[in-house]
């Protein structure tokens, strides 16, 4: 099959699950999957911040699916949602998901999050450098690629 | 071990069936364990047996059955126990 020039990748998380998470590990939760600077934004926010936490849980599972980890997997904190001053957000990769990102050829070139009471999602592109295995002609990923192939990954969903 | 292990994924994995239901073997993903959701079986995991999954760990497979999970969690070195 022909590799195509974007990766998309999408997810969606219940806020309450993030809410009762919250309440039963506290800090050991939030720490475990968010940054620092995360933490600090969306601790601000209503319900102990969990619709702002489940929005970022969703980005970092959608740039999963786009990053398509194998083997290894970088860890939920080296995926930072960065919220800019105008409001939209960025996706900044670090450690072994930067290295990742490299490996595999992808940018992540930008990202949506949405969330209201009930429900977070999130969605995320990644475009990719073609290599000299792929077609001339490198086409936008359809609905059915955008299914990313079963990994060994902990954080992914592929439903 | 396994009594205990179903336990914490009757409490935290909320899956879409019963977790009486299923083998040791089932797997728990396609049984409606989510991403999320793994991430509670884990902390919950971490605070029956007193320990902490090293990064090496935290791939899907180790939580992908009972048997899985029993398995990773004999393999957790004695200084991952927390103190």
């Amino acid at each position: 099959m022909v590799e195509t020039a974007l990766r998309l990748g999408t997810d969606i998380v219940d806020v309450r699950d993030v809410e009762v998470a919250i309440e039963r590990f506290g800090r050991r939760y939030l720490e475990r999957v968010y940054t620092e600077a995360e933490i600090a934004y969306c601790a601000g926010g209503p319900h102990n911040g969990a619709e702002r936490f489940a929005a970022r849980f969703a980005a970092k599972e959608a740039t999963l699916k786009v990053l398509r980890p194998t083997d290894w997997r970088p860890e939920w904190r080296h995926i930072e949602v960065v919220r800019q001053d105008g409001g939209w957000c960025d996706i900044q990769l670090r450690g072994p998901a930067a290295a990742l990102a490299e490996q595999q050829g992808v940018q992540i070139v930008s990202c949506s999050l949405a969330h209201e009471r009930r429900y977070a999602t999130a969605v995320v592109i990644g475009a990719r450098t073609p290599s000299d295995r792929d077609a001339p002609i490198a086409q936008a990923t359809s609905v059915a690629d955008s299914e990313a192939p079963s990994t060994d990954h902990l954080h992914t969903d592929h439903a | 071990m396994r009594d205990r292990i179903r336990s914490v994924l009757h409490q935290h994995a909320q899956l879409a069936q019963s977790i009486e239901e299923l083998s040791d073997d089932a797997d728990l993903y396609r049984a409606g364990l989510t991403s999320h959701a793994t991430v509670n079986v884990m902390l919950a995991l971490e605070d029956e047996f007193e320990i902490e999954f090293p990064e090496s760990l935290l791939l899907r497979r180790t939580f992908g059955s009972v048997t899985a999970i029993e398995q990773a969690l004999s393999s957790v070195p004695s200084s991952s126990a927390r103190p």
